[in-house]
């Protein structure tokens, strides 16, 4: 028996479930929701950032418990501390061995502005050596503070366009 | 017990001479005997543990321009002992390395080394410490100014990439120093000493 077939639109009885979206908020829900942080941890900033990864605030429910200890791995590097010039060369090869897409999060005073380190030995701003995406003040940062951090980053890692060129010739 | 140590160590060494203290015994003594001296204090009246070495930078043109200061400790008597050396003077000031003594004395040496441009002859590997190598300059001499002086950083890859080099730091009104004497800790606090100029607005006066 033929009957006429008169489905206008996609039957998912048939063909299962299928969500239409754009290639730009896929690719941004799977950035977004799985930074792998970069764990720069170069002065006291580092303890708050080792609370931020532990249970109590535990940023695992944000999709970046991964601290990976290798820039191949990682998407997001967390400078937290003192960035002496000394420190900044290794700083900038670590960051140049991310893959991208990357980002960069400047945690607390120093790492932002060379906070109270006013010297001769001290960048003066991590953002003079490696383009910084959020920066987080305070001295050090509560650890809420570099989960808004991150939350911001996400919203901003949301807003890109990531699939420009994706699918250009 | 101290005064015991400084009294036979004149008498082994005539050139060491008394050197005011306000805490621990302490003398001066020529730089070329540093290392019998500390071995005789070490092998002989037990100040066995090096607590410390450091250096003083009098001022420029003063003479002697450095002096390079051990400290000692007694595990025995518990006793500090303090060794002042007045460098030679020259362009390259130099003292004897007493890391055959102490082998803890290594970093400290090249500690004094980085800060203060203070050679150690006999030193196994004098390099920098703190900065890196190849910093043109010494920061704990009196003539460095605390913001710094502009200098190339370590890794060419980077420096050509990025331009970046080590920059004099805005001052913003500091230095920013602690407050000493009769005050309370408020304000004794660090903070900036001349509120009249900042990183845009230059010091009144400066040249």
């Amino acid at each position: 028996m033929v009957t006429a077939n008169t489905e206008l639109s996609y039957n998912s009885k048939i063909e299962g479930e299928v969500v239409v979206s754009r290639a730009d908020a896929v690719i941004n829900w799977v950035r977004s929701n799985s930074m792998w942080p970069m764990p720069m941890g170069l002065a006291c900033c580092a303890i708050e950032l080792m609370a931020v990864a532990s249970s109590r605030f535990d940023i695992a429910r944000f999709g970046a418990e991964v601290m990976r200890f290798s820039p191949r791995q990682s998407d997001v590097m967390i400078v937290s501390g003192t960035v002496t010039y000394k420190m900044a060369t290794a700083l900038r090869r670590i960051y140049d061995q991310m893959a991208e897409p990357k980002w960069v999060i400047a945690m607390g005073a120093c790492a932002s502005t060379g906070g109270m380190y006013r010297s001769y030995a001290v960048l003066q701003g991590v953002d003079r050596i490696v383009p910084v995406d959020v920066y987080v003040s305070g001295c050090p940062p509560r650890p809420e503070a570099l989960i808004d951090a991150l939350v911001k980053l996400q919203d901003k890692v949301k807003r890109e366009r990531s699939a420009r060129g994706l699918f250009s010739t | 017990m101290s005064a015991e140590t400084v009294a036979a160590i004149k008498a082994s060494f005539p050139r060491v001479t008394d050197r005011p203290s306000l805490d621990h015994p302490a003398f001066n003594a020529p730089a070329d005997d540093v290392p019998e001296i500390l071995r005789a204090l070490r092998d002989g009246h037990s100040f066995d543990f090096l607590a410390d070495v450091t250096a003083i930078d009098w001022a420029q043109g003063a003479n002697p321009r450095f002096t390079v200061v051990y400290h000692l400790f007694s595990t025995v008597t518990h006793e500090y002992l303090r060794v002042a050396a007045d460098c030679p003077p020259g362009a390259e000031p130099e003292v004897p390395s007493v890391t055959a003594l102490w082998p803890g004395a290594n970093w400290h040496e090249r500690e004094v080394y980085d800060m203060f441009g203070i050679r150690f002859s006999g030193h196994p590997d004098l390099r920098r410490i703190l900065m890196w190598d190849g910093y043109p300059h010494f920061p704990l001499r009196k003539e460095f100014p605390l913001a710094g002086i502009e200098a190339p950083l370590a890794d060419a890859d980077v420096v050509s990439e990025t331009g970046v080099s080590a920059k004099p730091a805005p001052m913003a009104g500091g230095p920013f120093v602690a407050s000493s004497g009769e005050m309370n800790l408020t304000e004794a606090e660090p903070r900036a000493k001349d509120e009249s100029w900042t990183e845009r607005r230059e010091k009144p006066g400066a040249d």
